[in-house]
Protein backbone atom coordinates (compact mmCIF):
# COMPACT_ATOMS: atom_id res chain seq x y z
CA UNK A 1 0.00 0.00 0.00
CA UNK A 2 1.34 3.35 -0.97
CA UNK A 3 2.09 5.69 1.89
CA UNK A 4 -0.25 8.63 2.20
CA UNK A 5 1.56 11.90 1.68
CA UNK A 6 -1.29 14.30 2.09
CA UNK A 7 -3.84 15.08 4.71
CA UNK A 8 -7.22 16.66 4.11
CA UNK A 9 -7.63 20.07 5.71
CA UNK A 10 -10.88 21.93 6.39
CA UNK A 11 -10.78 25.41 7.83
CA UNK A 12 -14.27 26.56 8.75
CA UNK A 13 -15.63 29.50 10.66
CA UNK A 14 -19.15 30.23 11.82
CA UNK A 15 -19.52 32.71 8.97
CA UNK A 16 -18.29 30.46 6.22
CA UNK A 17 -15.84 27.94 4.88
CA UNK A 18 -12.34 29.34 4.54
CA UNK A 19 -10.31 26.53 3.06
CA UNK A 20 -10.78 22.93 2.07
CA UNK A 21 -8.26 20.74 0.32
CA UNK A 22 -5.29 18.42 0.61
CA UNK A 23 -2.10 19.46 2.35
CA UNK A 24 1.37 18.09 2.88
CA UNK A 25 1.70 19.81 6.22
CA UNK A 26 -0.30 22.15 8.44
CA UNK A 27 1.09 24.65 10.93
CA UNK A 28 -1.14 26.14 13.59
CA UNK A 29 -0.70 28.38 16.66
CA UNK A 30 -1.88 25.99 19.38
CA UNK A 31 -2.51 27.26 22.89
CA UNK A 32 0.61 25.45 24.13
CA UNK A 33 2.86 26.51 21.28
CA UNK A 34 3.26 26.37 17.52
CA UNK A 35 2.23 23.03 16.10
CA UNK A 36 3.09 21.28 12.87
CA UNK A 37 0.89 18.47 11.67
CA UNK A 38 2.04 15.99 9.09
CA UNK A 39 -0.09 13.25 7.52
CA UNK A 40 -0.81 10.32 9.88
CA UNK A 41 -0.52 12.50 12.94
CA UNK A 42 -2.07 11.01 16.08
CA UNK A 43 -5.64 12.17 16.88
CA UNK A 44 -5.38 15.46 18.70
CA UNK A 45 -7.72 18.12 19.99
CA UNK A 46 -6.37 21.50 21.00
CA UNK A 47 -7.36 25.11 21.31
CA UNK A 48 -5.77 27.74 19.11
CA UNK A 49 -4.45 31.17 19.90
CA UNK A 50 -4.86 34.10 17.58
CA UNK A 51 -2.35 33.80 14.79
CA UNK A 52 -1.56 32.34 11.44
CA UNK A 53 -2.55 28.92 10.19
CA UNK A 54 -0.28 27.87 7.35
CA UNK A 55 -1.13 25.13 4.93
CA UNK A 56 1.58 23.63 2.77
CA UNK A 57 -0.07 22.31 -0.36
CA UNK A 58 1.17 19.06 -1.96
CA UNK A 59 2.87 21.25 -4.60
CA UNK A 60 4.95 22.83 -1.88
CA UNK A 61 3.31 26.22 -1.86
CA UNK A 62 2.23 27.90 1.35
CA UNK A 63 -1.16 29.40 1.99
CA UNK A 64 -1.74 31.26 5.19
CA UNK A 65 -4.92 32.21 6.99
CA UNK A 66 -5.42 34.40 10.00
CA UNK A 67 -7.50 32.98 12.81
CA UNK A 68 -8.65 34.86 15.88
CA UNK A 69 -8.49 31.67 17.89
CA UNK A 70 -10.54 28.52 17.82
CA UNK A 71 -9.97 24.80 17.97
CA UNK A 72 -7.99 22.27 16.00
CA UNK A 73 -9.01 18.69 15.57
CA UNK A 74 -6.76 16.06 14.07
CA UNK A 75 -8.14 12.75 12.95
CA UNK A 76 -5.92 10.12 11.33
CA UNK A 77 -6.37 11.51 7.83
CA UNK A 78 -8.18 14.77 8.40
CA UNK A 79 -7.47 18.11 10.04
CA UNK A 80 -10.30 20.44 10.97
CA UNK A 81 -9.70 23.98 12.09
CA UNK A 82 -12.72 25.55 13.76
CA UNK A 83 -11.69 29.16 13.39
CA UNK A 84 -13.04 32.18 15.25
CA UNK A 85 -13.83 35.13 13.04
CA UNK A 86 -13.25 37.57 15.85
CA UNK A 87 -10.21 38.10 17.97
CA UNK A 88 -10.85 36.31 21.24
CA UNK A 89 -9.35 37.03 24.58
CA UNK A 90 -10.79 36.90 28.07
CA UNK A 91 -10.76 40.67 28.61
CA UNK A 92 -12.18 41.44 25.16
CA UNK A 93 -15.07 39.05 25.75
CA UNK A 94 -15.56 40.51 29.20
CA UNK A 95 -15.73 44.05 27.82
CA UNK A 96 -18.23 42.98 25.17
CA UNK A 97 -20.42 41.35 27.81
CA UNK A 98 -20.29 44.48 29.93
CA UNK A 99 -21.29 46.64 26.97
CA UNK A 100 -24.26 44.36 26.24
CA UNK A 101 -25.38 44.64 29.87
CA UNK A 102 -25.06 48.40 29.83
CA UNK A 103 -27.10 48.72 26.67
CA UNK A 104 -29.90 46.75 28.31
CA UNK A 105 -29.77 48.89 31.44
CA UNK A 106 -29.78 52.13 29.48
CA UNK A 107 -32.70 50.99 27.40
CA UNK A 108 -34.67 50.18 30.54
CA UNK A 109 -33.80 53.46 32.20
CA UNK A 110 -35.07 55.55 29.30
CA UNK A 111 -38.64 56.58 29.95
CA UNK A 112 -40.99 54.79 27.62
CA UNK A 113 -42.31 57.43 25.29
CA UNK A 114 -38.94 59.04 24.99
CA UNK A 115 -37.41 56.85 22.30
CA UNK A 116 -40.84 55.97 21.05
CA UNK A 117 -41.15 59.14 18.99
CA UNK A 118 -40.45 57.07 15.90
CA UNK A 119 -43.15 54.64 16.96
CA UNK A 120 -45.63 57.46 17.49
CA UNK A 121 -44.90 58.80 14.02
CA UNK A 122 -45.43 55.36 12.55
CA UNK A 123 -48.71 55.06 14.44
CA UNK A 124 -49.78 58.47 13.10
CA UNK A 125 -48.92 57.48 9.55
CA UNK A 126 -50.92 54.29 9.96
CA UNK A 127 -53.94 56.18 11.29
CA UNK A 128 -53.72 58.72 8.46
CA UNK A 129 -53.58 55.92 5.89
CA UNK A 130 -56.63 54.27 7.46
CA UNK A 131 -58.58 57.54 7.34
CA UNK A 132 -57.70 57.94 3.70
CA UNK A 133 -59.01 54.48 2.90
CA UNK A 134 -62.23 55.18 4.77
CA UNK A 135 -62.67 58.44 2.94
CA UNK A 136 -62.12 56.72 -0.38
CA UNK A 137 -64.64 54.02 0.46
CA UNK A 138 -67.21 56.60 1.42
CA UNK A 139 -66.70 58.40 -1.89
CA UNK A 140 -67.02 55.19 -3.87
CA UNK A 141 -70.25 54.26 -2.12
CA UNK A 142 -71.66 57.60 -3.18
CA UNK B 1 -67.75 64.72 -7.04
CA UNK B 2 -64.17 65.84 -6.29
CA UNK B 3 -62.39 67.98 -8.81
CA UNK B 4 -60.32 66.31 -11.50
CA UNK B 5 -57.17 68.07 -10.36
CA UNK B 6 -57.50 66.65 -6.89
CA UNK B 7 -57.89 63.13 -8.20
CA UNK B 8 -54.91 63.56 -10.47
CA UNK B 9 -52.65 64.61 -7.63
CA UNK B 10 -53.90 61.68 -5.56
CA UNK B 11 -53.05 59.28 -8.38
CA UNK B 12 -49.57 60.78 -8.58
CA UNK B 13 -49.03 60.34 -4.85
CA UNK B 14 -50.21 56.72 -4.89
CA UNK B 15 -47.94 56.08 -7.86
CA UNK B 16 -44.91 57.42 -6.02
CA UNK B 17 -45.79 55.26 -3.00
CA UNK B 18 -46.02 52.28 -5.30
CA UNK B 19 -42.58 53.05 -6.67
CA UNK B 20 -41.15 52.99 -3.17
CA UNK B 21 -42.84 49.75 -2.17
CA UNK B 22 -41.71 48.14 -5.41
CA UNK B 23 -38.13 49.21 -4.79
CA UNK B 24 -38.28 47.92 -1.23
CA UNK B 25 -39.63 44.63 -2.49
CA UNK B 26 -36.72 44.21 -4.88
CA UNK B 27 -34.14 45.20 -2.29
CA UNK B 28 -35.64 42.72 0.17
CA UNK B 29 -35.53 39.97 -2.44
CA UNK B 30 -31.83 40.36 -3.09
CA UNK B 31 -31.02 40.72 0.62
CA UNK B 32 -33.00 37.58 1.35
CA UNK B 33 -30.95 35.62 -1.19
CA UNK B 34 -27.73 36.79 0.42
CA UNK B 35 -28.97 35.93 3.90
CA UNK B 36 -29.94 32.46 2.70
CA UNK B 37 -26.45 32.04 1.32
CA UNK B 38 -24.95 32.99 4.67
CA UNK B 39 -27.22 30.48 6.40
CA UNK B 40 -25.80 27.83 4.13
CA UNK B 41 -22.23 28.94 4.87
CA UNK B 42 -22.77 28.65 8.62
CA UNK B 43 -23.84 25.02 8.39
CA UNK B 44 -20.47 23.18 8.07
CA UNK B 45 -19.05 24.88 11.16
CA UNK B 46 -22.05 23.94 13.31
CA UNK B 47 -21.96 20.40 11.95
CA UNK B 48 -18.25 19.90 12.66
CA UNK B 49 -18.62 21.50 16.07
CA UNK B 50 -21.40 19.07 16.88
CA UNK B 51 -19.31 16.11 15.79
CA UNK B 52 -16.34 17.12 17.88
CA UNK B 53 -18.41 17.86 20.98
CA UNK B 54 -20.34 14.62 20.58
CA UNK B 55 -17.08 12.73 20.35
CA UNK B 56 -15.58 14.56 23.26
CA UNK B 57 -18.49 13.92 25.59
CA UNK B 58 -18.57 10.28 24.62
CA UNK B 59 -14.86 9.85 25.19
CA UNK B 60 -15.13 11.43 28.65
CA UNK B 61 -18.25 9.89 30.18
CA UNK B 62 -17.08 10.62 33.74
CA UNK B 63 -16.94 14.37 33.23
CA UNK B 64 -20.15 16.33 32.77
CA UNK B 65 -19.82 19.99 31.96
CA UNK B 66 -22.51 22.17 33.65
CA UNK B 67 -23.79 23.11 30.19
CA UNK B 68 -24.78 19.48 29.69
CA UNK B 69 -26.44 18.87 33.06
CA UNK B 70 -30.14 19.47 33.60
CA UNK B 71 -30.98 20.92 36.98
CA UNK B 72 -34.14 21.97 38.73
CA UNK B 73 -35.55 25.01 36.94
CA UNK B 74 -36.18 28.06 39.08
CA UNK B 75 -35.27 30.70 36.57
CA UNK B 76 -35.33 30.80 32.80
CA UNK B 77 -33.49 32.98 30.34
CA UNK B 78 -34.80 33.67 26.86
CA UNK B 79 -32.79 35.12 24.01
CA UNK B 80 -35.25 36.83 21.68
CA UNK B 81 -34.14 37.72 18.19
CA UNK B 82 -36.20 40.43 16.51
CA UNK B 83 -35.64 42.82 13.63
CA UNK B 84 -34.32 46.37 13.77
CA UNK B 85 -36.75 47.77 11.26
CA UNK B 86 -40.47 47.44 10.69
CA UNK B 87 -42.50 46.94 7.52
CA UNK B 88 -41.96 43.22 7.72
CA UNK B 89 -45.56 42.07 7.98
CA UNK B 90 -46.40 40.21 11.15
CA UNK B 91 -42.94 38.78 11.69
CA UNK B 92 -42.04 40.55 14.92
CA UNK B 93 -45.57 40.20 16.30
CA UNK B 94 -45.35 36.43 15.83
CA UNK B 95 -41.96 36.27 17.54
CA UNK B 96 -43.22 38.31 20.50
CA UNK B 97 -46.32 36.18 20.82
CA UNK B 98 -44.24 33.02 20.86
CA UNK B 99 -41.99 34.55 23.52
CA UNK B 100 -44.94 35.64 25.66
CA UNK B 101 -46.41 32.14 25.50
CA UNK B 102 -43.08 30.66 26.58
CA UNK B 103 -42.78 33.21 29.39
CA UNK B 104 -46.29 32.51 30.63
CA UNK B 105 -45.65 28.80 30.48
CA UNK B 106 -42.58 29.03 32.72
CA UNK B 107 -44.08 31.63 35.02
CA UNK B 108 -47.02 29.27 35.57
CA UNK B 109 -44.47 26.68 36.72
CA UNK B 110 -43.10 29.18 39.19
CA UNK B 111 -39.93 30.11 37.37
CA UNK B 112 -38.41 33.58 37.08
CA UNK B 113 -37.99 34.79 33.52
CA UNK B 114 -35.25 37.10 32.28
CA UNK B 115 -34.69 38.19 28.74
CA UNK B 116 -31.88 38.97 26.38
CA UNK B 117 -33.01 41.01 23.41
CA UNK B 118 -31.41 41.17 20.01
CA UNK B 119 -32.88 43.82 17.70
CA UNK B 120 -34.45 47.18 18.53
CA UNK B 121 -38.06 46.18 17.80
CA UNK B 122 -37.87 43.56 20.52
CA UNK B 123 -36.40 46.05 22.96
CA UNK B 124 -39.19 48.55 22.32
CA UNK B 125 -41.76 45.85 22.96
CA UNK B 126 -40.38 43.98 25.95
CA UNK B 127 -39.25 46.84 28.12
CA UNK B 128 -42.89 47.80 28.61
CA UNK B 129 -43.49 44.46 30.31
CA UNK B 130 -41.19 45.11 33.23
CA UNK B 131 -39.39 41.80 32.83
CA UNK B 132 -35.65 42.04 33.60
CA UNK B 133 -33.60 42.42 30.45
CA UNK B 134 -30.07 41.22 31.08
CA UNK B 135 -28.43 42.09 27.81
CA UNK B 136 -29.23 43.77 24.54
CA UNK B 137 -27.69 44.31 21.17
CA UNK B 138 -29.33 46.20 18.32
CA UNK B 139 -28.37 47.45 14.91
CA UNK B 140 -26.70 44.27 13.68
CA UNK B 141 -27.78 45.21 10.17
CA UNK B 142 -28.30 42.82 7.32
CA UNK B 143 -25.03 41.04 7.94
CA UNK B 144 -24.79 40.01 11.58
CA UNK B 145 -21.30 39.09 12.74
CA UNK B 146 -20.33 36.63 15.42
CA UNK B 147 -18.20 39.25 17.12
CA UNK B 148 -21.24 41.48 17.71
CA UNK B 149 -23.03 38.64 19.47
CA UNK B 150 -20.22 37.35 21.71
CA UNK B 151 -20.82 39.83 24.53
CA UNK B 152 -24.57 39.40 24.58
CA UNK B 153 -24.35 35.63 24.61
CA UNK B 154 -21.65 35.71 27.26
CA UNK B 155 -23.91 37.60 29.67
CA UNK B 156 -26.45 34.79 29.43
CA UNK B 157 -23.82 32.02 29.65
CA UNK B 158 -22.27 33.65 32.70
CA UNK B 159 -25.70 33.90 34.32
CA UNK B 160 -26.17 30.22 33.62
CA UNK B 161 -22.76 29.26 34.98
CA UNK B 162 -23.29 31.24 38.16
CA UNK B 163 -26.67 29.59 38.73
CA UNK B 164 -28.81 32.67 38.09
CA UNK B 165 -30.40 30.87 35.17
CA UNK B 166 -31.24 27.19 35.02
CA UNK B 167 -32.35 27.06 31.44
CA UNK B 168 -31.72 29.15 28.36
CA UNK B 169 -34.02 29.37 25.37
CA UNK B 170 -33.72 30.98 21.99
CA UNK B 171 -36.70 32.40 20.09
CA UNK B 172 -36.37 33.47 16.49
CA UNK B 173 -38.17 33.29 13.18
CA UNK B 174 -37.41 30.13 11.29
CA UNK B 175 -37.05 30.52 7.56
CA UNK B 176 -39.13 27.76 5.99
CA UNK B 177 -39.50 29.32 2.55
CA UNK B 178 -40.19 32.68 0.99
CA UNK B 179 -43.86 32.58 1.94
CA UNK B 180 -43.59 31.01 5.37
CA UNK B 181 -41.60 32.08 8.39
CA UNK B 182 -42.47 30.41 11.65
CA UNK B 183 -41.37 31.51 15.11
CA UNK B 184 -39.49 28.72 16.85
CA UNK B 185 -38.27 28.05 20.35
CA UNK B 186 -35.09 26.13 20.95
CA UNK B 187 -33.45 25.12 24.18
CA UNK B 188 -29.84 26.29 24.18
CA UNK B 189 -28.88 25.25 27.70
CA UNK B 190 -28.59 22.67 29.04
CA UNK B 191 -27.54 21.24 25.71
CA UNK B 192 -29.72 18.34 24.81
CA UNK B 193 -27.91 15.10 24.15
CA UNK B 194 -25.69 15.23 21.09
CA UNK B 195 -26.29 12.58 18.53
CA UNK B 196 -23.32 10.29 18.84
CA UNK B 197 -24.48 7.98 16.11
CA UNK B 198 -21.99 7.46 13.37
CA UNK B 199 -19.18 7.54 15.88
CA UNK B 200 -18.68 3.82 15.71
CA UNK B 201 -14.93 3.90 16.19
CA UNK B 202 -13.94 4.48 19.77
CA UNK B 203 -10.69 6.31 19.75
CA UNK B 204 -9.66 9.17 21.91
CA UNK B 205 -7.73 12.33 21.21
CA UNK B 206 -4.58 13.64 22.74
CA UNK B 207 -5.76 16.74 24.58
CA UNK B 208 -3.76 19.87 24.81
CA UNK B 209 -4.59 21.40 27.31
CA UNK B 210 -6.86 19.06 29.22
CA UNK B 211 -10.24 17.94 27.95
CA UNK B 212 -12.30 20.08 30.34
CA UNK B 213 -10.76 23.34 29.15
CA UNK B 214 -11.22 22.39 25.52
CA UNK B 215 -14.79 21.28 26.08
CA UNK B 216 -15.64 24.58 27.76
CA UNK B 217 -14.16 26.56 24.86
CA UNK B 218 -16.00 24.45 22.33
CA UNK B 219 -19.34 24.57 24.09
CA UNK B 220 -19.25 28.37 24.30
CA UNK B 221 -18.45 28.61 20.61
CA UNK B 222 -21.13 26.10 19.83
CA UNK B 223 -23.78 28.21 21.56
CA UNK B 224 -22.46 31.36 19.90
CA UNK B 225 -22.57 29.80 16.48
CA UNK B 226 -26.11 28.68 17.23
CA UNK B 227 -27.19 32.21 18.10
CA UNK B 228 -25.34 33.53 15.06
CA UNK B 229 -27.14 31.11 12.79
CA UNK B 230 -30.46 32.09 14.35
CA UNK B 231 -29.65 35.77 13.80
CA UNK B 232 -28.86 35.16 10.14
CA UNK B 233 -31.97 33.06 9.74
CA UNK B 234 -33.96 35.87 11.29
CA UNK B 235 -32.56 38.30 8.73
CA UNK B 236 -33.59 35.95 5.94
CA UNK B 237 -37.07 35.70 7.44
CA UNK B 238 -37.28 39.46 7.86
CA UNK B 239 -36.39 40.04 4.24
CA UNK B 240 -38.82 37.38 3.04
CA UNK B 241 -41.62 38.83 5.15
CA UNK B 242 -40.83 42.34 3.93
CA UNK B 243 -40.74 41.15 0.36
CA UNK B 244 -44.22 39.63 0.67
CA UNK B 245 -45.60 42.65 2.54
CA UNK B 246 -44.21 45.06 -0.03
CA UNK B 247 -45.54 42.99 -2.88
CA UNK B 248 -49.01 43.15 -1.33
CA UNK B 249 -48.61 46.90 -0.84
CA UNK B 250 -47.59 47.40 -4.48
CA UNK B 251 -50.53 45.32 -5.67
CA UNK B 252 -52.91 47.30 -3.50
CA UNK B 253 -51.48 50.55 -4.79
CA UNK B 254 -52.01 49.28 -8.34
CA UNK B 255 -55.65 48.50 -7.58
CA UNK B 256 -56.11 51.88 -5.97
CA UNK B 257 -54.62 53.64 -8.98
CA UNK B 258 -57.01 51.74 -11.25
CA UNK B 259 -60.02 52.79 -9.22
CA UNK B 260 -58.88 56.40 -8.99
CA UNK B 261 -58.25 56.46 -12.72
CA UNK B 262 -61.80 55.32 -13.32
CA UNK B 263 -63.19 58.03 -11.04
CA UNK B 264 -60.97 60.54 -12.77
CA UNK B 265 -62.16 59.52 -16.23
CA UNK B 266 -65.78 59.73 -15.16
CA UNK B 267 -65.27 63.17 -13.66
CA UNK B 268 -63.50 64.35 -16.78
CA UNK B 269 -66.22 62.96 -19.03
CA UNK B 270 -68.89 64.63 -16.90
CA UNK B 271 -67.09 67.95 -17.11
CA UNK B 272 -66.84 67.72 -20.90
CA UNK B 273 -70.49 66.77 -21.26
CA UNK B 274 -71.49 69.65 -19.03
CA UNK B 275 -69.43 72.09 -21.00
CA UNK B 276 -70.82 70.84 -24.31
CA UNK B 277 -74.40 71.10 -23.16
CA UNK B 278 -73.70 74.60 -21.93
CA UNK B 279 -72.31 75.57 -25.34
CA UNK B 280 -75.24 73.99 -27.13
CA UNK B 281 -77.70 75.72 -24.83
CA UNK B 282 -75.86 79.00 -25.33
CA UNK B 283 -75.97 78.56 -29.13
CA UNK B 284 -79.69 77.75 -29.00
CA UNK B 285 -80.36 80.89 -27.00
CA UNK B 286 -78.69 83.06 -29.59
Amino acid sequence: MAEQHTIHVDIVSAEGEIFSGPAAMVFAPAAEGELGIAPRHAPLLTLLKAGEVRVQTPEGEYQSFFVGGGALEVQPNKVTVLADTALRARDIDEAAALAAKQRAEEALRDKPGHITQAEALAELARAAAMLKVLERLRKLRG
Amino acid sequence: MPGTKEIRSKIASVKSTQKITKAMQMVATSKMRRAQERMRLARPYAQKMRNVIGHLTEANPDYRHPFLVTRETKSVGIIVISTDRGLAGGLNAHIFKQTLLLMRDWQARGAQVSLCIIGSKGLAFFRRLGVPILANVSGLGDRPHVKDLIGTVKVMLDAYSSGELDRLFLVNAQFLNTMTQKPTTEQLLPIEAMDTEGLAEHWDYIYEPEAKVILEGLLIRYIESHVYRAAVENVASEMAARMVAMKAASDNAGKLIGELQLIYNKARQAAITKELSEIVRGAAAV
